[in-house]
């Protein structure tokens, strides 16, 4: 699988997680509803090594245990890739308000 | 003795609120399910599957708008699972594969159940009691059930491993008759609902789940914490007399409702109403109580932090509704066994003894500051009073002050209309009981819940404990003597609004410790004005 992502053109960012609580359930759900809405695929990962995981699961998202104050990784790859990473990023950043 | 041939089997449990009732078992949890699908086609049982899952959204959807804010984050939560498509995708290729489709998804979801409870992190190891309330919810369509456990007939007493709040109010109180739980404790938030609505509830129940079959005949009994399954002649015959004389003191609590509590030596009580969820204001009259002793706010906060305006909006309804009688609000309480996901601190090692109540309000000044200028400005509305939860030493009170006159002089110069409230405290801390007359406040709220857990070192999510947390407890009550003279001594007022309020059995011991106002779950108001009306002081002198 490993081989196949490393083909694909990725668009990376990364933002520190304010909330005190991690990518918990709101912030969770907020993060993959934001990222369905975009064509691109959508990936993150947290530095304590999981990998990349797929931004539209929320099932997937909940298990990455992305703790407070830790960068969270986003990529995108797609045709709205650049949208995508900036958006997530600027929820990060707003700590999941509206 | 008995004629049914020992058929009768008694199990014993706490009492939390509401009394003796029969009605017929309905286990709700996975034996609802066990009838198993047989597999019939990959097309078929893949629609079949869809459309449940279809349904399963609308039920999450119907609890989210049914302004359930409670577990509002949960049910979302919820809710984005059942449109994820990595979740899915095992079940549809498990379908592929020649399973049922109810097999397939229970299957899946064990597995993602076993891997949240797997890792040793306590958030993720709670989100496991979501799959599994999920995987359930999702089961019981396919077994061709409704919403919430399907066709549970009415005077149902339920049996469960554990209810969780949203659980709870998903269920139609007004056609069951009662539930015994596992697990649970009598201090737990769905205590404090079901003794809000005055629903028969045991916790703690020392039994397995598949002793009961739906539909046996079972009395629920709070008042001496037993379950008895298939009750025999006698039991029946006692059981009736009880219910009768029930009816009989429910009818005498029900004469005295609108009338002021006055014990039967002449002093006047007065009864408030404790208001955990705006939904509770629709159903009560005001003229009931003397006014409401605890509003909490915790429900405010469950699905996002609220603007002022929000805030302001339930504070206004609620000082309309009580038609000039006095208000008392808590500021959030948020911590302990009620996180606010987002605002409270997860992973601390002790979260009773962590950053709760005006400790996390404090840590985040720019959320408690949105709080205090909605509070500042309903206070301009009728008689007002803020109190704050979790006060231990009398510097945290003076900062909580300092930045009410602070908010309040900005509001001032904004021209907005505003006030100063009296701003009391909430004693639930030995600390605070102890030296109470050293804090500045207008008032005195003694919380027993909490007082009781860390007076007795028990805490109240434990019900293995909770013979030790015992709310007559000489320690218990010397400490609440000694607020209430640190408030007579002060010349301010003081109430007890913790689950002992509530219980017609603690009246007298409250009465005795030279309490006058009592702020209780609304449905207790009869029962507890009763209990005033027949008290009279012990010798006429406090015991010492």
């Amino acid at each position: 699988m490993d081989d196949r992502v490393q083909d694909r053109d990725w668009i990376a960012a990364s933002a520190v997680i304010l909330d005190p609580t991690g990518l918990h359930a709101r912030p969770a759900v907020k993060l993959t509803k934001l990222a369905k809405t975009f064509a691109a695929a959508v990936e993150i990962s947290a530095d304590h090594g999981v990998g990349w995981i797929n931004a539209k699961s929320p099932n997937a998202v909940m298990k990455l245990k992305a703790g407070p104050g830790l960068p969270l990784h986003i990529r995108a790859e797609g045709e709205d890739a650049a949208a995508a990473v900036d958006a997530l990023v600027a929820l990060v950043e707003r700590d999941f308000h509206d | 003795m008995t004629d049914a041939a020992g058929d009768e089997r008694s199990f014993k449990g706490l009492g939390v609120s509401g009394g003796i009732v029969l009605g017929y078992a309905h286990v709700l949890g996975e034996q609802v399910c066990t009838r198993a699908r047989g597999f019939s086609s990959v097309e078929e049982e893949t629609r079949v599957f869809r459309a449940a899952l279809g349904a399963a959204a609308a039920q999450i959807e119907a609890l989210i708008a049914g302004e359930d804010k409670l577990a509002g984050d949960i049910l979302e939560f919820q809710l984005a699972l059942l449109e994820d498509d990595d979740l899915l995708e095992p079940v549809f290729s498990r379908i592929a594969g020649g399973m049922a489709c109810d097999a397939a998804w229970a299957a899946v979801m064990d597995g993602e159940i076993a891997e949240y409870r797997r890792g040793g992190d306590d958030t993720l190891a709670e989100r496991a009691a979501d799959l599994a309330d999920l995987k359930a919810r999702v089961l019981r369509v396919l077994g061709g059930a409704g919403a919430e456990g399907g066709p549970i007939r009415d005077r149902s007493i339920l049996i469960a491993a554990e209810l969780t709040p949203s659980a709870f109010l998903g269920l139609d109180w007004t056609r069951l008759a009662g539930v015994a739980t596992l697990g649970g404790s009598p201090t737990s938030h769905v205590a404090i609902l079901a003794r809000a609505r005055g629903v028969n509830l045991m916790v703690g129940l020392d039994a397995p789940l598949d002793a009961f079959t739906n539909g046996t005949l079972l009395l629920l009994d709070p008042e001496q914490g037993i379950l008895t399954l298939q009750p025999d002649q006698d039991a029946m015959t006692k059981a009736m007399g009880r219910m009768a004389e029930a009816a009989k003191e429910g009818k005498s609590a029900h004469t005295l409702l609108r009338r002021a509590a006055v014990t039967a030596d002449g002093r006047r009580v007065y009864v408030l109403a404790n208001i955990d969820d705006p939904d509770l204001l629709g159903t009560l009259w005001p003229n009931i109580c003397d006014g409401v002793g605890l509003a909490r706010t915790e429900f405010l906060f469950q699905r996002s932090l609220p603007g002022e305006e929000e805030q302001f909006a339930f504070y206004y309804r609620l000082i309309g509704w009580a038609g000039g009688r006095p208000v008392t609000i808590r500021t959030l309480d948020a911590g302990g066994d009620k996180p606010v996901p987002g605002l409270t601190i997860d992973g601390e090692a002790n979260p009773f003894l962590g950053v709760r109540g005006m400790r996390l309000s404090l840590a985040r000044p720019e959320i408690f500051r949105v709080q205090l200028r909605a509070l500042l400005r309903a206070a301009a509305l009728g008689p007002l009073k803020v109190m704050v939860p979790m006060v231990t030493v009398p510097a945290e009170l003076e900062t909580v002050r300092a930045m009410m006159h602070a908010e309040l002089a900005d509001l001032e110069r904004a021209g907005a209309a505003c006030a100063m409230p009296p701003l009391g405290m909430m004693v639930e801390v030995p600390a605070a009981a102890l030296t109470a007359a050293s804090f500045a406040a207008d008032f005195y709220s003694i919380g027993s819940n909490d007082l009781i857990q860390y007076t007795m070192a028990a805490a109240r999510d434990n019900a293995s404990l909770s013979p030790l947390a015992d709310p007559l407890n000489p320690a218990v009550l010397e400490l609440i003597r000694r607020t209430v003279e640190a408030a007579h001594a002060r010349g301010v007022e003081v109430s007890l609004c913790g689950d002992m309020a509530s219980t017609p059995a603690y009246i007298g011991a409250l009465l005795d410790a030279g309490l006058t106002a009592l702020s209780c779950a609304p449905a207790q108001i009869g029962p507890v004005k009763l209990a005033i009306s027949r008290y009279r002081p012990q010798s006429g002198v406090a015991p010492r």
